[in-house]
């Protein structure tokens, strides 16, 4: 019990804030300068993966080690998805939260990490309410929508959120005896089923990702519901980094204020380029990695 | 009303102080700026107080109480300045206005925060405190803590002495002036103060059921009003 209030403790005190992609201690400095509540350290940003290819593994953690040596808020990093000696490794260099990601190369066609054994906790992604349900019961104490990671579109995180907050309301539509068929149909624990049914909502922290590059992405997140954003690519790869991250910041907070969004989306210079999500092939979207 | 869902669980508390006439109602002020804020506006509607979120000097006028939430400190200070929020929350506090504080919270309500002196803070409570004091997420705990404390009324003393305390990359107070009050040590640690109408933890007691402290704030602010 008291490891669950800690580990989903922390994800509550990130609410409401921006956690950015870092991959050197400059860029970590001006994230934690603009107001991001955590980083996230890491090799490449998505759409640098995305560009280059290869295989995407697990950070340096001697440049993990080096970000959370120059900032003072939360420091994340990215493991495989299924590879359970990285998060130990992780785990021993002492970072805050471990992402088990689809940004990486899946390293375990079948089984995800089990978090439960665990002390740091785990964030992982998921496109829909039987995903992130699935996530939850291995462990993760967060959640963040997939998105597609290095668009800059944001549509895929859209989808994501309506549909988890659509399965959501279904679920809470249904009558006692309807709940077990419901959990079997989407591959859910009863259990999670029940509490999420009971809650009206994921029993766990969740944040948008995959995809926001603007002020506006930002906030619209957080209008369908999401307790915060991730953001990717989207800040380094603008023209103006430290103002960028800096307005989206500010758009979180003040997310229901047209006015000061207005405001805020002015002069930031030129957003990420960003791609169709058509024009990716379906075997290089990364939300499909992971199920 | 709490745009978030989970307040379901608190419908009626909601429902209670929602439905009470507005000149009635006793009106908190929960920084909204970032952090887990939501937790103490449920904390708050269970104690029957009217939280109102706060995110900008419009939103912090007609107010009885204020709460300082639990977040990450460097980016509410940032927000409070840029949304030029500081000098009216320094100014409520110091008129005496009651104010409860955790964790984040307390960074920004102290003196002096050691090691990051560049930092905004309100100056308001005489303490200098030290960021994650107990070090990173690994060495975060829960710790039943004795609360020792003059506020609270004999019986509540006995019945909350034993504090469910949350700590979550926690600052700790290293320096106390000489009105300030220790509500909650451990070995040689302080971990909770009070200076006259402010209050603050460097644990979490709105991730708990333990209703003491947002109690003590209603309390405090149903009197403060009745000044006016």
């Amino acid at each position: 019990m008291s490891k669950e209030v800690l580990k989903g403790g922390l994800a509550q005190m990130l609410k409401g804030g921006v956690i950015m992609d870092v991959t050197n201690e400059e860029q970590a400095v001006i994230a934690q300068e603009a107001g991001a509540c955590a980083v996230m350290a890491l090799e490449r940003v998505p759409s640098d993966i995305r560009k280059e290819g290869g295989v995407a593994r697990m950070a340096d953690p001697s440049l993990v080690k080096r970000i959370m040596d120059c900032v003072s808020i939360p420091v994340m990093a990215k493991v495989r998805i299924g590879h359970n000696t990285e998060a130990r490794i992780l785990e021993e260099l002492g970072v805050d939260y471990i992402d088990e990601s689809e940004v990486l190369t899946p390293a375990d066609d079948r089984f995800h990490i089990n978090k439960k054994n665990f002390t740091v906790p785990f964030v992982c992604g998921a496109r829909n309410l039987g995903e992130a349900l699935r996530r939850i019961a291995e462990g993760a104490c967060m959640i963040r929508t997939k998105g597609e990671p290095g668009t800059g579109n944001v549509i895929e995180a859209v989808r994501h959120i309506r549909m988890v907050n659509e399965e959501i309301r279904a679920l809470c539509a249904l009558q006692d005896d309807e709940v077990v068929y419901f959990c079997k149909e989407h591959a859910i624990p009863l259990h999670l089923g029940l509490e999420t049914r009971r809650e009206g909502r994921l029993p766990v922290v969740n944040f948008a990702a995959g995809g926001i590059a603007t002020p506006a992405d930002a906030a619209f997140m957080m209008e369908l519901g999401c307790d915060g954003v991730f953001v990717g690519s989207g800040i380094f790869k603008s023209s103006d980094p430290a103002r960028q991250a800096k307005a989206i910041v500010e758009a979180v907070t003040h997310y229901n204020d047209a006015k000061k969004l207005l405001e805020i989306s002015q002069g930031l210079g030129t957003p990420m380029l960003g791609i169709e999500i058509s024009a990716i092939a379906p075997h290089d979207r990364m939300q499909e990695r992971g199920w | 009303m709490l745009t978030h869902l989970s307040s379901i669980h608190f419908q009626q508390a909601i429902q209670t102080v929602e439905n009470t006439p507005k000149q009635e109602q006793v009106r908190i002020g929960v920084l909204a700026l970032q952090g887990a804020f939501l937790e103490h506006c449920l904390a708050l509607y269970a104690a029957g107080a009217k939280p109102v979120e706060l995110r900008s000097l419009q939103d912090m006028e007609n107010l009885h109480g204020l709460c300082l939430p639990g977040g990450e400190s460097t980016v509410m200070a940032k927000l409070l300045v840029q949304n030029a929020m500081l000098q009216k929350l320094k100014c409520l506090i110091t008129m005496g206005m009651p104010v409860f504080a955790t964790c984040a919270g307390l960074i920004l309500l102290s003196r002096k925060i050691i090691g990051f002196e560049n930092q905004v803070c309100l100056n308001c409570l005489d303490v200098a405190v030290s960021r994650n004091a107990f070090g990173r997420q690994k060495e975060s705990f829960v710790e039943n803590l004795e609360i020792t404390c003059p506020i609270f009324s004999e019986q509540d003393r006995e019945e909350h002495c034993n504090f469910p305390a949350v700590f979550i990359r926690a600052p700790q107070i290293m320096q106390i002036g000489k009105n300030v009050k220790i509500l909650a040590r451990r070995k040689d640690q302080i971990l909770a103060v009070q200076e006259k109408n402010m209050v603050a933890t460097a644990f979490h007691p709105e991730l708990t059921e333990n209703l003491l402290f947002h109690t003590w704030l209603y309390k405090k602010a149903q009197e403060y009003k009745k000044l006016f």
